[in-house]
């Protein structure tokens, strides 16, 4: 190829990576609705999904293919075109994030360095950014196009609320990029090596807890679960702003937001809890070739998600759910003015400590 | 043909006739007001072009105020244009024109 | 053709395209999804070019908050393709026509323009820590009056868009 000066081994293992990665964020979402069951059944002390394999393992299976042979049904007064685009954009944005997470350290193989990364773009953080901004558009489009009112209600409050909490998830970013002084996902991982070094911690989590939490609080509201579940509220709300799907639009709908709960669990890992970085890792690294390293690797991150992930679940069936004026003077009055003393007070601490 | 700076001048300026256009053309207000938009980023367009050709980071960041001034613009312009349609329910600007009378 | 004009002339074409749907249809929702398209082009543009923080900015300030206000005030209002006021056609034919002149006029100043060809290659001009060398030290008085400028347009929608106090007596008369 004469316009492409890429060579082809580069594009293939791109493209396996794509797939897998793909394939994998797909699988984590659709065992995540089982978790989802599993963990509210044991909360409630009931036995929660049983019948269909072991554990009742196959059942996401079933319920996605229930999906697939329900009726599609579009609304007639509806605007059709908009309709459909709805959870296309949502399945798209859920998916996007996921190029610019580094899953796991290089590897040598056949004498070429395999990157675990789609794109290693010096504004990795900003991209993730630029992409969740965008997440909000199938949930607005979709309510929208239903024409139906409380469609409509419940994707102005999803509208409303995802920018207002992105606001103090920006800000209390700020104050983390001020440490690392690198808007790329591998940078800010590589700086977390191991995990102690030079007497502390090097994860972010132990540099910047403020941080931390407000960005938690943000990632709830940024994905609509609870407590913060005010578009799917269905005391007020019927259902949310997926009220007129069916079949597999809305399981595109309720699957996106499992892939979300997945990519922000990873997106928290590889921001505050060292991405593919554990401890002693310099040890094993001598121990074992470079390949199954990378393996480990990608083990200790997929441990975190998992972690961050049962913990959005044992969020969702404890707390109640808050009230609409409640969740706007939490971003507005609490979380946003936190989020710039926090700015302000590592901005103090990095001068001071640079003029030593 | 490679691309040349006269490439950029033109699509920047096609997108800014389009904006002038669907400014004169339309009568929604927010229509409008996208089209001021649209005009906007034309500029953008272009400035970041020359900051390429002459390798200058100072013509992208007059894009960033830009950016800024724009956002500021909406703000307010949005709020203005909530106001008039909580007094006239409509946003058609044809009904603001009581000086005339 | 090389891979850039090729991407050149697909994103102008795109870009061009969206914007003249922006102007033409009749529904407020497509206007606004036209206009997000097009801010997607010029992304494209800005990328091409090696301005990638702009591009991410870009797509962050206009497509993520300054159209999803847009998309939410339509909504608010419930604007849709049969209120849609339109002008008659004599005034969308003069509204055509001085936009052309325009066009035409600014095109025959600019036909004597020197041409300079774009360097394909990549730069590092458009990277974010060269960006904010020039920012923090060239132009941090403008930075610091543009946060004022945000500070202020903050205040002024809250207070526009406040509601005015109506005394309790005429509020029967209002509903």
């Amino acid at each position: 190829m004469l316009l492409l000066n890429i060579d082809a081994a580069f594009v293939i293992e791109k493209v396996i990576l794509i797939s897998v990665i793909l394939m994998g964020s797909l699988g984590v979402a659709m065992y995540a609705t089982w978790a989802e069951r599993k963990v509210s059944a044991v909360m409630q002390d009931r036995v929660g999904p049983n019948r269909a394999g072991p554990f009742g393992l196959l059942q996401p299976l079933a319920d996605g293919l229930k999906l697939f042979f329900k009726e599609e049904i579009i609304p007639d007064r509806s605007t059709q075109f908009i309709f459909i685009l709805g959870p296309c954009l949502a399945m798209l944005t859920a998916t996007m994030t996921s190029a610019v997470m580094p899953w796991g350290p290089d590897f040598t193989m056949a004498g070429r360095t395999i990157s675990l990364q789609v794109a290693d773009i010096n504004i990795g953080i900003l991209f993730v950014f630029g992409v969740v901004s965008l997440g909000v558009y199938g949930v607005m489009l979709g309510g929208w196009a239903s024409n139906n009112k409380f469609s409509l209600l419940s994707s102005i409050r999803a509208a409303s609320q995802c920018i207002s909490y992105e606001l103090a998830m920006g800000i209390s970013l700020i104050a983390l990029l001020m440490m690392t002084g690198s808007l790329s996902m591998k940078d800010i991982v590589t700086q977390q090596h191991g995990f102690w070094k030079d007497g502390y911690f090097t994860w972010n989590f132990f540099k910047q807890p403020v941080g931390f939490i407000i960005f938690l609080t943000c990632s709830f509201a940024e994905l609509s679960r609870a407590p913060f579940d005010l578009p799917e509220c269905d005391s007020e709300l019927n259902m949310g702003y997926h009220q007129e799907y069916s079949s597999m639009k809305l399981g595109f709908y309720l699957f996106a937001e499992y892939i979300n709960m997945f990519i922000s669990s990873a997106v928290i890992s590889t921001l505050f809890f060292g991405g593919y970085n554990f401890p002693f890792m310099d040890q094993v690294q001598a121990a074992v070739p470079s390949g199954i390293f990378s393996l480990i690797c990608v083990g200790a991150l997929m441990a975190k998600i998992v972690g961050m992930i049962l913990f959005f679940m044992f969020v969702r069936w404890t707390l109640p759910r808050f009230r609409y004026d409640q969740l706007m003077k939490l971003g507005w009055r609490s979380l946003i003015p936190l989020a710039l003393i926090n700015m302000l007070v590592t901005g103090g601490v990095i001068l001071l400590t640079m003029k030593k | 043909m490679p691309v040349s700076s006269t490439h950029y001048l033109f699509l920047s300026l096609l997108l800014f006739s389009i904006g002038i256009m669907g400014t004169l053309m339309r009568r929604n207000a927010i229509i409008i007001f996208m089209c001021i938009e649209l005009m906007l980023n034309a500029v953008n367009l272009l400035l970041v072009a020359f900051s390429k050709i002459y390798s200058d980071a100072d013509a992208q960041l007059f894009v960033f105020f830009i950016m800024v001034v724009a956002a500021a613009e909406v703000a307010v312009g949005l709020a203005v244009i909530v106001m008039m349609y909580r007094k006239v329910h409509s946003v058609d600007i044809n009904i603001l024109n009581r000086l005339k009378h | 053709m090389d891979i850039y004009s090729i991407l050149f002339w697909f994103l102008s074409a795109m870009a061009v395209g969206c914007a003249l749907g922006v102007i033409l249809s009749r529904n407020p929702v497509n206007s606004v999804m036209f206009l997000i398209l097009t801010f997607f082009a010029i992304s494209g543009h800005y990328i091409l070019m090696n301005a990638q923080f702009l591009a991410v900015v870009n797509i962050i300030v206009y497509a993520g908050a300054i159209m999803v206000l847009f998309l939410f005030v339509i909504m608010l209002m419930n604007l849709n393709a049969d209120v849609e006021p339109q002008k008659g056609m004599m005034i969308q034919l003069a509204g055509v026509i001085s936009g052309g002149t325009l066009f035409l006029v600014v095109l025959m100043g600019l036909t004597t323009a020197k041409s300079e060809l774009i360097d394909p290659r990549s730069s590092d001009i458009g990277l974010i820590s060269n960006l904010g060398k020039v920012l923090f030290t060239r132009y941090v008085l403008p930075f610091e009056i543009s946060s004022v400028l945000f500070l202020s347009a903050m205040i002024g929608a809250v207070v526009i868009g406040k509601k005015e106090n109506i005394p309790a007596s005429d509020k029967t008369e209002i509903v």
